[in-house]
């Protein structure tokens, strides 16, 4: 202000109209360049790059969508399909393209007439899905419903209907822990393997048993199909195609009649049956009950479904087979008459059984109370005395015993396409040092002799077991047809077999513990071993008051009932073993491992037997699983409407 | 000898223009043909009814007194700016932000409105101020008061797009009428340093949407996936286009907004190169003829008004072709007479015959 060194200038109307005009033609300069700047950058896109957006927008516009491959049968040695594939109509949800979520459940609940079970699951798989990965709602769907999806597809943008195959079991839940199941791949299936074909609606990889340990035989080749698509993937028109390679048909070992047999006569026990060719070593049946059906599975079970699956105490989720382990009991001990032969104890050395076995301070009592009186070696297992075997495995050490359960298959994981086997524990010693830092004692040695205590095994391991004793073969179990098989000596005394496998006919058929084994099947005699695992321990005190019966005892307390054995005993061609859980003395494995032998030799007669037992239990495995199922829901509706009122004192 | 032909009021008018105005109008027309999927339903033939009449309306217009235009300024101003308070308080929600007022019969948009609003009354302001005092205070403050009013009202419908245009079209009148061109340099100064700050007041999508702008692939299935979409359909079109009706992007629905805002990339992808550049030059051609009107008219309310009634038209287009072409963001303004839509055109239009009166009255006085 001090300093103001010219006077502001005067503008006229002449200059400010000379101003306006000067900025005027700068005003169009700078719209004519910016023109020329908007021509330039749109021929930089169009010319330039257009090689690029070209490509861009053909890949928007042309779709690859794989065709998920049909899955290879699963067919037994007789080539009966057990996993087939069957056409069918099927409804999904892509999270990526699904907008208006409540809309759109709601529409397809409707549509398809789901119950709210099931749209349930679909939420809570669509919460847990990552966004490229399709959601399964429904399967099998007949083809009215399908249509009305299909139709409605437009207004429904992140619902994919389509056709396709879904995987069929026939036999259901009787196959259930043998096949697995299918199911979409999980994220993790899909981070592992970066593969598209995953997240492909209506791909289904396996999720246990079989189908998960051959996944890759099983899965064959995805085709292609190009096609136009809008932006929210509805099909314009399709372009080419290129075809499937479906998988491989894997051929089992298992006969699938036999497998459906055993499984419907374990009836409403739960337990597991397993049966293997003598020859080859070849699993004929390998069943565990009560299972889930499998079907249901690959279509995406519901909540419900899966709670009540998982609280069952009969465990239908868990293979017993492979991942049941049990106390033997009495069925090692042709075994362990054996290891004593090949430790040189004579089989006409006579044992006295008073019911008792004095041992320090303590009593090991024999499950006869009275006694046995005087035994020999074949008596003692026709009886399934235990004062013998506590006194002649005493003799010969644990190490010895061991040795022999081992040769004969137990403690083995064997080499089979399964997705986990548990194989117990063969304890000796060593093994006694090592995991308790203890030493053996002869009361642990008593226990092994009647196969308690330490010694765990699983179904399977019993039933190699009964075929190495009926063969004298160190048979391998196979599954698969085309494995190699392999049947090398065990390298023990034939003599040694004859004298146990007579014994072991005696348990049926000559007055032993395993009466009620015995086949009605003219000229072919049944061989066996039972076995009663106790599961808790009977304390001295329980002694004395008498030992409560199986209705006193709760479930989970129960004594395990087993049972191994072999046909036709005098030249064996089929083992067994048979494991119910918890089964008490109420129902007992050896007429139902009767029963899956009698099926071999005389298939109408155990179908018979099997139809009157049927009828008892309520009907065939199908509809008493409906059953329980409504039986469930009931309770778990009936809980839900009637708060705690009552309480339980 | 003329005079004999044709009746003089329709000789007297732009008859270049106007058929560059039907030719740029009847493309648009034939884009959205092409946009329905080949049908003049939804929109081709709303639009063309709606361009008729509008086209009428600018005929008729050009017909009215420059002298009724200067006098109506103010109060047509004042009235706009009420009408935008009324939308503020009562107007309704569409799109996401308020905009228009529902009378019934017409959903009016005020701030439509406004565009050349505010170019009449600025106009209208430095007419009355006299040659003097144009590098005073009394130049510059008045009109900041008439741009930042209504600019801040539009701002908080919230519509940037159009706020930004009625700023553009003040300032350019500020510029024409001769204000010190320090005061344009500080300004503009001052804009790149507040631009962090406004960033900070902007709401969520407005500022995702710049985001987007500076980096749209980061967000291709977002919010970049406009920008993205369209940068597809005009690059991809090439030189000449796929043809007609043979575009993908706009008939498989990926270009979203394929009829209104991204008209043009939809256009391009069919006609190509060839019918943007067509498309730039007759816009160039309607601007330059009104800068011209300007500059041959007498009055200095008839120059500035003349110029920037084209240059609204221009920033139309300019704001417009920036977005779809990703050199601007995403700011919702449509291109004027090919987007479905009756706004953006009755506005154009209104223009198109203030301009049309202008150039009857600059000619008349030659």
């Amino acid at each position: 202000m001090i300093g103001r060194r010219r006077a502001p200038r005067l503008v006229t109307e002449q200059a400010q109209a000379f101003t306006f005009t000067r900025r005027a033609m700068v005003l169009g300069g700078t719209q004519i360049a910016f023109g020329g700047l908007l021509a330039a950058r749109m021929g930089w896109l169009s010319i330039a790059e257009n090689e690029r957006y070209k490509l861009l927008a053909e890949s928007n516009r042309v779709q690859l969508m794989l065709i998920p491959p049909r899955r290879g049968w699963i067919v037994d040695r007789h080539g009966k399909p057990m996993a087939l594939n069957r056409p069918d109509f099927r409804v999904d949800l892509i999270p990526d393209q699904l907008h208006d979520k409540e809309r759109v459940l709601a529409a397809l609940q409707r549509l398809l007439a789901l119950p709210d079970d099931e749209m349930d699951r679909v939420r809570e798989d669509l919460e847990r899905a990552a966004g490229y990965q399709p959601v399964p709602v429904a399967e099998n769907l007949p083809y009215e419903r399908y249509a009305a999806v299909s139709l409605r597809q437009p207004e429904l943008p992140g619902v994919a209907p389509a056709q396709g195959y879904s995987r069929f079991y026939p036999d259901g839940a009787a196959v259930a822990h043998l096949t697995g199941y299918v199911g979409a791949a999980s994220a993790k299936d899909y981070e592992r393997e970066r593969n598209p074909l995953l997240i492909t609606p209506g791909f289904k990889v396996g999720k246990d048993g079989l189908e998960k340990v051959l996944e890759r035989p099983l899965r064959g080749a995805p085709g292609a199909r190009r096609a136009e698509v809008t932006a929210r993937g509805k099909l314009v028109r399709e372009l080419d195609t290129r075809p499937d390679t479906s998988g491989k048909t894997v051929r089992l070992t298992v006969d699938a009649g036999l497998q459906s047999y055993l499984a419907r006569r374990m009836g409403t026990a739960s337990g597991s049956g397993t049966v293997i060719d003598c020859a080859t070593g070849d699993i004929l049946a390998m069943v565990s009950m009560p299972a889930y059906d499998p079907n249901s599975f690959s279509d995406g079970i519901s909540h419900a479904e899966w709670d009540m699956l998982s609280a069952s105490d009969h465990l239908p989720l868990m293979n017993k087979t492979l991942q049941g382990l049990y106390p033997p009991g009495s069925t090692v001990k042709p075994m362990n008459a054996l290891a004593l032969l090949d430790a040189g104890v004579r089989a006409d050395e006579r044992v006295l059984c008073t019911g008792r076995y004095r041992l320090g301070r303590g009593y090991f009592h024999c499950h006869k109370r009275g006694g046995h009186g005087a035994l020999d070696m074949a008596g003692a297992i026709m009886q399934s005395c235990d004062i013998y075997f506590y006194t002649m495995v005493r003799r010969i050490g644990i190490d010895r015993l061991a040795a022999m359960m081992r040769r004969l298959g137990l403690g083995a994981e064997f080499a089979l396409p399964v997705a986990s086997q548990r194989y117990g524990t063969v304890p000796d010693s060593a093994w006694k040092r090592r995991k308790y830092d203890a030493e053996w004692t002869i009361a642990d040695t008593v226990n092994a002799s009647i196969g308690q205590g330490y010694i765990l095994a699983n179904p399977l391991q019993l039933a190699v077991m009964a075929a190495r004793l009926a063969s004298g073969r160190a048979l391998a179990p196979r599954l698969l047809a085309h494995r190699p098989v392999e049947t090398p000596s065990l390298g023990i005394d034939p003599e040694h077999f004859a004298i146990v496998r007579a014994a072991m006919s005696g348990v049926v058929n000559g007055g032993g513990t395993g009466a009620s084994a015995r086949m009605q099947v003219p000229g072919v005699l049944l061989a066996g071993k039972t076995g009663t695992a106790q599961v808790r321990r009977i304390t001295m005190a329980e002694r004395r008051r008498g030992v409560l019966s199986d209705y006193a005892t709760p479930f989970r307390l129960r004594d395990h009932s087993l049972f191994v054995g072999f046909a036709p005993a005098h030249a064996p061609r089929y083992a067994c073993s048979v494991v119910l859980e918890h089964s008490g003395h109420i129902v007992t494995a050896a007429p139902i491992a009767r029963d899956a032998l009698t099926w071999l030799f005389d298939a109408k007669r155990a179908e018979t037997t099997l139809a009157v037992l049927e009828k008892g239990w309520g009907g065939d495995i199908p509809t008493r699983m409906q059953a329980e199922a409504d039986a469930w829901r009931a309770a778990r509706d009936g809980a839900a409407a009637a708060p705690v009122a009552e309480r339980p004192r | 000898m003329r005079d004999s032909l044709v009746p003089a009021p329709l000789a007297q008018l732009p008859w270049r223009v106007i058929l560059l105005v039907l030719a740029i109008g009847g493309f648009g027309l034939v884009v959205l043909y092409s946009a329905a999927g080949g049908s003049v339903r939804p929109w081709a033939l709303n639009q063309g009814i709606r361009f008729g009449v509008f086209l009428g309306g600018a005929v008729v217009l050009a017909r009215v007194p420059v002298a009724w235009l200067k006098t109506a300024a103010f109060p047509v101003y004042l009235g706009l700016v009420a009408l935008l308070f009324v939308v503020e308080l009562f107007g309704f929600v569409g799109g996401g932000s308020q905009r228009w007022l529902d009378l019934g019969f017409i959903r009016l948009q005020p701030s439509e409105l406004m565009k050349p609003g505010i170019v009449l009354v600025l106009a209208r302001f430095y007419d009355r101020l006299p040659a003097g005092e144009i590098r005073g205070v009394n130049a510059l403050w008045p009109a900041a008061v008439l741009i930042g009013l209504p600019a801040a009202l539009v701002m908080l419908q919230p519509d940037l797009g159009t706020a930004l245009m009625i700023c553009f079209g003040g300032v350019t009148i500020l510029f024409l009428a001769g204000l010190p061109l320090r005061l344009f340099i500080g300004a503009a100064a001052a804009v790149a340093a507040a631009a962090p700050i406004a960033f900070g007041m902007m709401h969520e999508y407005q500022r995702n949407r710049v985001l987007i702008f500076l980096s749209p692939e980061s967000d291709p299935l977002g919010r970049g996936y406009h920008i993205s979409q369209s940068k597809i359909a005009i690059g991809s079109g090439g030189l000449f286009g796929k043809g007609f009706l043979g575009g993908t992007q706009s008939h498989l629905d990926y270009l979203p907004e394929g009829h209104t805002d991204f008209v043009f990339a939809t256009m391009a992808e069919e006609w190509g190169l060839a019918g943007g550049i067509a498309i730039i030059v007759a816009y160039l051609l309607v601007v330059l003829w009104g800068l011209n009107v300007g500059l041959s008219s007498k009055g200095k309310f008839e120059r500035l008004a003349a110029t920037g009634l084209s240059a609204t038209i221009f920033f139309y287009v300019a704001i417009n072709l920036s977005m779809v072409m990703g050199m601007a963001p995403v700011v919702g303004i449509p291109l004027p007479l090919v987007s479905f839509g009756g706004s953006a055109m009755m506005t154009v239009l209104l223009c198109l015959g203030m301009l049309m009166a202008l150039d009857r009255q600059a000619r008349a006085a030659r």
